[in-house]
C-alpha cells in the first residue's frame, strides 16, 4: 500500500506536475513582490498560452499520430469569439474578471465547433494529406475572419477582421499580468491534467491504438472516426481557450498573425519536446519561447541564431548517445541508482 | 428462443462444418455464396460455409487461393461483391469492421498487427474497451467511476494474460517481445473483445514444431474454456489435421472440397490441387 503511495508521489506523471508548480512558484512569487524584470513579465502569459497550445497539439500528433498544420486557426476562432463575446457581455456582467473565465469556455466552444466541421471530412484522410487539409484549412479560417465586419450599434461596438481587435479600445484588455497570471496557471493546469489523464484511461488507449496500427484497431472494434475527432474536438477547445488568454492579455489581435507560421511554431514545439510526451511540449514551450527573447541583444541576428539554436537542438536531440544522458537524468533512474549503491554498501558490509 | 432452439435439431445440409455436440445448437457463422471481384479478377466466388457454434474449422489451400480474402471479406474489411454473411443470425452487411467485431468476431493478422509502442496489459485492455465502463468524462477527469472500472479491466486482462502463462510479462512493450508471445498476445486481444468466434490468419507461422504442439494445445483449451468457433488459415498440416474438426479447402477462389480431416486426406481433388495430377507424377 504504502509502496502505492509512493509509486504515484514519483510517477512520470506528478514529476511533470511538480516541475510546473515550482515554476509557476518561482515566477509568481517573484512577479507579485515585484522582482521579476519586465521582459520576463511580459512572457508570462504568452509562454502560458503556447504551453496549452503545444500541449494539445502534442494529443494530436503525439498521441493520435496525425499531423495538422492548423492549429493556429482554433486559436485565432477561440480569441477573436471569446474577446467579442466578453466585449458584448460587457452590459450584462460588468467586472471583465468574471467575463474572462466565461469568454474562455465561449472560446473554446466556438473553435470546438470549427475542429469538428474541419475534422469530420478531413479526418477521412490520412498523413500527408491531412496535413495538406489542415494547413488550407488554417487559411481559409484565417482569411475568413479578416473579412468579417462586424457592428453592434447597442454595444457601441465595431469589429472589422481586416484591421484587427483593439481589445484595449473595449475594456477587455488585463494590462497587470499579476492578474491574468492566475487564469493562465489554471488554463495550463488543467490542460496538462486533463492530457495526462486522457493518456491513461480508456479513451486514451483506443486513440494509441489507432496511432499504432489503424487496421488493428478496428479489427477489435475501435471506432476510428469517433475517436478522432474527439481529439481533433477537444484541441481545438483548449487551442481556443488559449486564445482567448492571449487575447486578453494582448492590446491588439489581428487575424493574420495566427497563419501557418504559427501553427508551424506550435509543431516545432511539440516534435522538439518529443512525440506524445507532456513534460517535454511543456519544457520545449519555455525554451523556445523564452530563447527569441533572450536574443534581443543581438538584435540583427537574432532570428539567425534562434534557427542555429534550433538545428542544434534537432541534433542532439536525435543524438542515440544524447538521449542515453539525458535518460540517466531522469528522476526514476537517479533514484533507483542510489537504491542500488545502498544496497551494493550493505552488501560490503 | 434459445431454449427453444435446442430442444430442436437444427437442420444442417450435410456439408456443414459442424460436429455432433453442435447439431442441436443454431450456427455461429452461416456464408452463402459469397463473392468479391477486383477488377475483372475474380479473388473468391461462391464461398458458402456453416460453422457450428464450438467448432475448430480449418481454411487451407494452395498459396494465392483467397484464403485471407475470405477473412477479410467476413469482418468486412473488403465489401463482398456478392453473398451474405450472416453472424448469429445476423447479417453483416453494411456493417464496417469495427461494427463487424462487435457483433461477434475477431480476428489475428498474417503479419503480427499488435499495439508495438504500447504495454502487453494495455494491448489486452484496449481490446476490452467495450466492456471497460468509462464514458468520455471519466477518462478526462479519473473520477466518475474510473478506479473501479481500471481495476475490474486490469484483473480481467491480467486473467486473459494468465490463462496463456504471460501474467509476467505485463508490463513489457508489446513491440519487444519475441516472436511466439506477440502470436500468442495477438490472440489474446482478439479474445478481450469477447467474440463468438476468431479468425486466426496463420496462427503458426514462423514457430518451431515445440511452440506449434503448445498452440495446438492453446486453441483447443481457448475452445473449451471459452466455448467459442475458431476457424483457422494454416499451411502446417500436421496442426490443421491435428485439431480441426472440419477443413474447408480453397483453390483459385472457389471450395473444391470440405469435410472432416480424414475425409479432405483422401479427397482426389485435394490432392491434385496440392500435388498436381497423378498421370503427371507417374511421368
Amino acid at each position: 500500500m504504502k509502496n502505492n503511495v509512493l509509486k504515484k508521489l514519483f510517477s512520470k506523471n506528478s514529476i511533470t506536475i511538480y516541475i510546473v508548480v515550482a515554476i509557476y512558484a518561482i515566477f509568481s512569487s517573484l512577479l507579485y513582490t515585484d522582482n521579476l524584470s519586465r521582459q520576463l513579465t511580459n512572457m508570462l502569459i504568452s509562454v502560458s498560452c503556447y504551453i496549452v497550445l503545444a500541449v494539445s497539439l502534442n494529443l494530436v500528433v503525439g498521441f493520435l499520430g496525425e499531423l495538422s498544420l492548423g492549429h493556429a486557426c482554433f486559436m485565432s476562432v477561440g480569441l477573436f469569439t471569446g474577446c467579442i463575446s466578453s466585449v458584448l457581455m460587457s452590459n450584462v456582467i460588468p467586472s471583465v474578471y468574471i467575463r474572462l473565465p466565461i469568454a474562455m469556455i465561449l472560446g473554446g466552444l466556438a473553435a470546438a465547433a470549427v475542429g469538428f466541421v474541419i475534422g469530420l471530412p478531413a479526418l477521412r484522410l490520412k498523413g500527408d494529406y491531412l496535413a495538406i487539409v489542415t494547413l488550407a484549412c488554417g487559411e481559409i479560417v484565417k482569411n475568413a475572419i479578416t473579412n468579417i465586419n462586424m457592428t453592434v450599434e447597442s454595444a457601441d461596438f465595431e469589429f472589422n477582421g481586416a484591421i484587427g481587435l483593439n481589445t484595449n479600445k473595449y475594456g477587455i484588455y488585463i494590462k497587470d499580468v499579476g492578474e491574468l497570471l492566475p487564469y493562465a496557471i489554471v488554463l495550463v493546469f488543467v490542460t496538462i491534467i486533463v492530457m495526462m489523464n486522457i493518456s491513461k484511461s480508456k479513451a486514451g488507449r483506443c486513440i494509441m491504438a489507432i496511432r499504432d496500427n489503424r487496421i488493428a484497431a478496428e479489427s477489435i472494434g475501435i471506432n476510428v472516426t469517433y475517436y478522432k475527432l474527439i481529439v481533433f474536438v477537444l484541441a481545438a477547445f483548449f487551442a481556443g481557450m488559449a486564445g482567448v488568454l492571449y487575447g486578453h492579455g494582448n492590446s491588439f489581435a489581428a487575424a493574420s498573425k495566427f497563419d501557418y507560421n504559427m501553427s508551424i511554431e506550435i509543431l516545432v514545439i511539440v516534435v522538439l519536446g518529443g512525440m506524445g510526451s507532456v513534460r517535454g511540449s511543456i519544457i520545449a514551450a519555455i525554451i523556445l519561447r523564452a530563447l527569441p527573447e533572450m536574443l534581443r541583444e543581438f538584435s540583427d541576428y537574432r532570428m539567425l541564431l534562434y534557427s542555429v539554436l534550433l538545428i542544434v537542438i534537432m541534433i542532439l536531440n536525435a543524438n542515440p548517445k544524447f538521449a542515453d544522458l539525458k535518460g540517466n537524468l531522469s528522476i526514476p533512474k537517479i533514484i533507483s541508482r542510489l537504491k542500488n549503491k545502498d544496497k551494493t554498501v550493505k552488501e560490503a558490509k | 428462443m434459445e431454449n427453444n432452439n435446442s430442444s430442436k435439431l437444427v437442420p444442417y445440409p450435410s456439408n456443414a462444418l459442424v460436429t455432433e455436440r453442435d447439431l442441436h445448437k443454431p450456427p455461429v457463422l452461416e456464408v452463402n455464396h459469397l463473392g468479391i471481384d477486383f477488377g475483372g479478377l475474380t479473388a473468391v466466388d461462391d464461398f458458402s460455409i456453416i460453422i457450428g457454434r464450438t467448432e475448430i474449422a480449418g481454411l487451407i489451400g494452395p498459396n494465392g487461393a483467397g484464403k485471407t480474402t475470405v477473412f477479410n471479406l467476413l469482418t468486412n474489411v473488403y465489401k463482398p461483391t456478392r453473398g451474405n454473411i450472416l453472424l448469429n443470425g445476423y447479417s453483416t452487411s453494411g456493417k464496417t469492421t469495427a461494427q463487424v467485431n462487435r457483433m461477434g468476431i475477431a480476428r489475428t493478422f498474417q503479419n503480427i498487427r499488435l499495439f508495438s509502442k504500447m504495454s502487453v496489459i494495455d494491448n489486452v485492455k484496449v481490446g476490452m474497451h467495450m466492456s471497460v465502463k468509462e464514458n468520455f468524462l471519466s477518462s478526462l477527469s479519473h473520477g466518475f467511476g474510473y478506479s473501479k472500472a481500471e481495476k475490474i479491466a486490469n484483473e480481467r486482462a491480467l486473467e486473459l494474460l494468465d490463462f496463456f502463462s504471460m501474467a509476467d510479462l505485463a508490463k513489457a512493450q508489446a513491440g519487444s517481445l519475441p516472436y511466439g508471445a506477440q502470436r500468442r498476445l495477438e490472440i489474446i486481444r482478439a479474445l478481450a473483445t469477447n467474440p463468438s468466434i476468431v479468425l486466426l490468419d496463420e496462427p503458426a507461422a514462423g514457430m518451431n514444431p515445440s511452440e506449434t504442439a503448445e498452440l495446438m494445445e492453446n486453441i483447443r483449451r481457448i475452445r473449451d474454456t471459452f466455448n467459442i468457433a475458431i476457424m483457422l488459415i494454416e499451411h502446417d498440416m500436421s496442426l490443421v489435421m491435428g485439431i480441426c474438426e472440419g477443413i474447408c479447402v480453397l483453390n483459385y477462389g472457389k471450395i473444391i472440397a470440405k469435410g472432416s480431416p480424414d475425409e479432405i486426406k483422401k479427397n482426389p481433388t485435394v490432392i491434385e490441387a496440392y500435388l498436381g495430377k497423378k498421370k503427371e507424377a507417374q511421368d
